[in-house]
């Protein structure tokens, strides 16, 4: 029954509904599907479900135990909180986007197999995304594309990983890895391992994060600051727990966060280099990989959502309500924004482990396992780290932004809506650490640790006691300078100009020389090739066509010249025709007569000369005999007919044949116009 | 809630301040070495007054090395840098 309330789908369906409906209906249902979401949560045992055969492969869609149920109910109570914390606004995008960012996000925490997890964890990178693009400012835009540059980069060496490691073992689903022997196993081990140290914001693949946390929208880095690095932290957990590289990552991680928090000047990307820090803890504790230290990262991943949330919302409201996020800039709100002093201070007091603060029931846990597990340096690093929380989050940021020097600005305390999700979540900082057995009771093991002995307690005390004694003393060191500081994104952000650099220089050089010699080598070869064809074509073609239709147009001239449409010229053409074709047949039977007269072949030469000598005779009596008239003509005719008809003579019948035609059709004429006059 | 901060915010408490972080402090040191230490992993852990001296050794050498850093180590630029 469970796999129909799975908390992805329900975002899903949300996310779809949402544009939907405006207005306050918007709002009520960006509540609502949280709140169905922490019902379905709830009601979940741990178990096996959805699982589904696809394309050979065996996916198991949800799959809840308890490392993934205490992911669940923080990612729930986090969607609940950011959504009233955004009830407010009039982003129908942010609020889907934020819907698909928790529900890929459960996607990946419910994942039964690598292919599942791969698609959530993809999702979750673009949804993401969109909460640093809807700052809709130049800034957030380039920090934006970088966002998703390495992100992914990461997916793409998750989706390697994945495979190598689906074809080695055969196995698709999820658990922890082993480097194996080298060869494939050991290649998918180490990508999958990146894959997930990206999102985890582990040095130096960390600077995605502080690059793009702080151009997010006010309400979009709630969000952030919740789901990619923890889920990363879930997934290092459940596929990579002991394994001994984290602890080293996971220590320097939580100290290379303070330092770089020394130096920051933007108030939200202080808290984002405190996320490093405080995720740092987790995978040291995923490192150590006791089940102390496992529980001590799932619990401090549990209230590091939940106060680091406290903590970018009471900046977001100061970014919201003062226009300003430079520590440079701000100082003295703390008259008009009391509430939001207080609110933000609890988050403060939770990330420092103040005690009867949730800080202090989780990461001290992770430090004693690491104690426990004889790792004295690790251990006492990590103290230090806590030291410098207490002094950036909890001293530096509130007194640069709040109290010291007064910025002159005096914003109103942010909507209630934000001042409500603030306080929701400030009660969870104070609940679990008055009651942390109740947190306790959702870890993924046994639970046997009292965080409130009092040792713990002094000794916190003293510690915490004691920065805030340094930081009252060296306070004129700590003044925030108005400066950015380089961290790994230097490698693309200055590197992109580098690779642009040898873009443009060396390679367009390379490439005009290829054209240069293209030009000599072919390009002019072409060229005269095709002067050549022109002048065939223009000599040659053009010459012929032109002279069939210069012939055509002349002979076409002259025609015209012959047709003058007058029907006495016609009349005399005609006339002049049968003329010329009497002469013909009379000339042709005379001949005839005289040979069949003379049939010897000698005379027949003789007559030949004869006729020859004899002076145009048909010419002189053809035009007598056409005077003499029609009846006249047809006499000549029968008589070419009869002449025809007589056996013998080849040359003669051949005469008699070629006029026949020619005759005839004369003959017609003249009988018509005869007729007709 | 406005006292509170206000406490914490107005220069005319500044004094009085100073005296409760003092007699704080003293306390909390005064009571580190009343609370019973019977088990300890490490030499630290049977230390009265540990948990102070490191944190404070912690933030003023976290202070110093991260300005260091930052500055020496040209970690820090203007802001139109990547501009």
């Amino acid at each position: 029954m469970t796999e129909w309330l799975h908390p992805a789908l329900l975002m899903l369906i949300g996310a779809a509904l949402l544009p939907l409906v405006r207005g306050t209906g918007q709002r009520m249902l960006s509540l609502i599907v949280p709140l169905l979401v922490l019902y379905a949560v709830s009601q979940m045992a741990p178990g096996t479900s959805g699982a589904i055969a696809f394309a050979g492969v065996e996916l198991v869609l949800f799959q809840a135990d308890k490392l993934s149920l205490v992911f669940a109910w923080v990612f729930a109570i986090m969607s609940l909180i950011g959504n009233l914390y955004a009830w407010h606004i009039e982003g129908t995008g942010q609020r889907v986007a934020g819907f698909l960012y928790a529900g890929s996000a459960f996607g990946v925490v419910f994942a039964g197999d690598w292919l599942t997890l791969l698609i959530g964890w993809e999702v979750m990178a673009f949804a993401s995304a969109y909460l640093i693009f809807a700052s809709r400012n130049a800034k957030a835009v380039a920090a934006g594309f970088r966002y998703l540059l390495v992100h992914v980069a990461g997916g793409v060496l998750l989706f390697g990983g994945i495979v190598l490691h689906g074809i080695e073992t055969g196995s698709w689903l999820v658990g922890p890895l082993e480097p194996g022997q080298g060869g494939l196993a050991g290649w998918a081990y180490w990508l999958i391992l990146i894959s997930f140290m990206i999102n985890a914001a582990v040095p130096p693949l960390n600077a995605w994060l502080t690059d793009a946390y702080p151009e997010a929208t006010v309400t979009g880095a709630v969000f952030l600051s919740a789901f990619t690095t923890k889920t990363a932290v879930y997934v290092l957990i459940r596929n990579y727990p002991g394994a001994e590289i984290l602890v080293g990552f996971g220590v320097a991680m939580a100290l290379y966060g303070v330092v770089f928090a020394v130096l920051e000047n933007n108030c939200r990307r202080l808290l984002a280099y405190h996320i490093v820090s405080q995720v740092g803890y987790m995978v040291a504790g995923v490192g150590i990989g006791t089940e102390m230290a496992l529980n001590g990262a799932a619990s401090h991943a549990f209230a590091h959502i939940l106060y680091k949330g406290l903590l970018f919302m009471g900046a977001g409201a100061v970014i919201l309500m003062a226009g300003r996020r430079k520590l440079t800039e701000l100082g003295g709100l703390y008259r008009t924004m009391p509430l939001t002093v207080v609110l933000y201070m609890i988050g403060a007091f939770a990330i420092s482990a103040f005690p009867l603060f949730s800080g202090f029931v989780s990461k001290s846990m992770v430090v004693s396992a690491a104690a426990g597990d004889h790792r004295a340096a690790a251990a006492l690093l990590l103290t230090v780290a806590s030291s410098g929380t207490f002094l950036h989050t909890g001293l530096k940021l509130p007194y640069y932004m709040f109290f010291g020097k007064d910025c002159g600005l005096r914003p109103p305390e942010p909507p209630l809506n934000m001042l409500l999700a603030m306080g929701i979540a400030a009660a969870f900082c104070i609940g679990i650490g008055v009651y942390p057995q109740a947190l306790y009771a959702l870890l993924p093991y046994p639970v046997d640790y009292e965080p409130y002995t009092a040792v713990h307690v002094t000794e916190s005390l003293g510690l915490l006691m004691f920065t805030l004694l340094a930081f009252v003393l060296l306070l004129k060191h700590l003044d925030p300078e108005d400066t950015i500081s380089l961290d790994t994104d230097w490698l693309y952000r200055r590197g992109a100009r580098g690779f642009m650099w040898v873009a443009r220089h060396p390679v367009l050089a390379w490439e005009q020389r290829l054209i240069t010699l293209g030009d000599v080598a072919g390009l002019r070869l072409m060229h005269h090739l095709s002067r050549l064809s022109l002048l065939a074509d223009i000599r040659v073609v053009d010459a012929l066509v032109n002279g069939v239709a210069a012939s055509a147009r002349r002979g076409g001239l002259l025609m015209r010249r012959l047709q003058t449409g007058v029907v006495s010229h016609y009349a005399f053409w005609i006339i002049a025709g049968l003329i010329a074709g009497l002469a013909w047949a009379v000339a042709g039977a005379w001949l005839a007569a005289a040979e069949a007269a003379e049939p010897d072949p000698a005379d027949w030469m003789q007559r030949q000369e004869t006729v020859g000598s004899r002076p145009a005779p048909g010419v002189g009596a053809l035009p007598q005999d056409a005077r003499a008239g029609p009846s006249a003509t047809l006499a000549v005719f029968r008589d070419v007919g009869a002449i025809r008809a007589r056996p013998g003579g080849r040359g003669r019948a051949r005469t008699g044949s070629q006029s026949d035609p020619g005759a005839k059709r004369l003959s017609a004429g003249t009988e018509a116009k005869a007729g007709a006059s | 809630m406005g006292w509170l901060v206000n406490f914490f915010g107005q220069r005319r408490y500044k004094k009085l301040r100073w005296r409760l972080l003092v007699a704080a402090l003293a306390l909390l040191l005064a009571a580190d070495f009343m609370v019973p230490r019977h088990h300890s992993e490490h030499f630290w852990d049977a230390i009265p007054g540990w948990g102070a001296v490191f944190g404070f050794a912690s933030c003023v050498a976290i202070i110093f090395v991260s300005k260091f850093i930052g500055h020496s180590g040209g970690i820090m630029r203007d802001e139109d840098y990547y501009d």
